[in-house]
């Protein structure tokens, strides 16, 4: 198994070098939204290595655990490179919903934008390197809420 | 060149339409190594959206550890069969590609 830590130096780098490659002009020439409009996370949300850090750049450092939201993800993940992660939620008007988990190399998986008429509900697939809780920030109305639920990794697969 | 993602759009009975998606991309994570030793650079899907007749009904940032293959399901309201939606993906490298499905 490739070892997920210990070359951090190299991923900070690469991230960098990629980062800003012509976001912007893309847009403009696939006449899609203006960038503006953008109503996603900041990159920078994405390289947070503590759980706090990365609540806090995503603003629901202080959400609560909702019932409202269901999250279902296995109890043990045979498989850390393929983690299937749904989650559903009656809360109204949900705007975000951000998945992370908590001992990766970094926190931040996923951030979707909910416009008005898509339902919150999202089925998708994630990395996890080792045991730990799969967290899911939702915002709903203005506010944040979560949900979190604990997947025993038998192989890492970050 | 990047391989065309997979979109299933249909309508189904509780009036919604349901998405699945696969957008195909490596998705290295930039930790991993390769056979000599070296770090295989990051190389992920950073951005996506889906638009139904021109109108975004989802859209989402990937970092670096979603799943080869970002598999995805969602659900929205106001689509029609035979309505036409597009995928856009964009990676850290800035490559890019747009696909499109019908609602059936």
């Amino acid at each position: 198994m490739h070892s997920c830590k210990d070359v951090d130096s190299g991923r900070r780098q690469a991230l960098k070098t990629g980062g800003g490659l012509g976001v912007l002009g893309l847009f403009a020439m696939l006449g899609l939204l203006p960038p503006s409009a953008f109503a996603g996370a900041d990159r920078k949300a994405f390289e947070h290595k503590t759980l706090n850090e990365a609540l806090d750049a995503l603003g629901g450092q202080i959400a609560g655990e909702n019932p409202l939201i269901t999250l279902t993800a296995p109890d043990v993940a045979e498989n850390g490179a393929l983690v299937p992660v749904t989650v559903e939620s009656t809360l109204a008007d949900v705007e975000q919903i951000s998945i992370l988990a908590d001992r990766n190399p970094t926190m931040l998986i996923a951030h979707y934008t909910l416009p008005k008429g898509t339902d919150p509900y999202l089925s998708t697939r994630i990395r996890m390197a080792e045991t730990s809780n799969v967290i899911v920030l939702v915002k709903a109305g203005g506010r944040f809420y979560r949900a979190s639920k604990q997947v025993k990794v038998t192989a890492g697969g970050c | 060149m990047s391989t065309p993602s997979k979109m299933r759009a249909s309508l189904k009975d509780g009036g919604y339409v349901e998405v699945r998606m696969l957008m195909y991309h490596e998705m290295e994570n930039g930790r991993r190594k390769d056979e000599a030793g070296n770090i295989v650079p990051a190389w992920h899907i950073t951005e996506f959206r889906v638009q139904h007749l021109g109108r975004t009904v989802l859209e989402g940032q990937f970092g670096t550890s979603v799943s080869k293959n970002p598999y995805l399901v969602f659900r929205f309201r106001g689509g029609n069969k035979g309505d036409k939606l597009s995928l856009w993906w964009q990676d850290n490298r800035g490559d890019s590609r747009v696909d499109d499905a019908v609602i059936d």
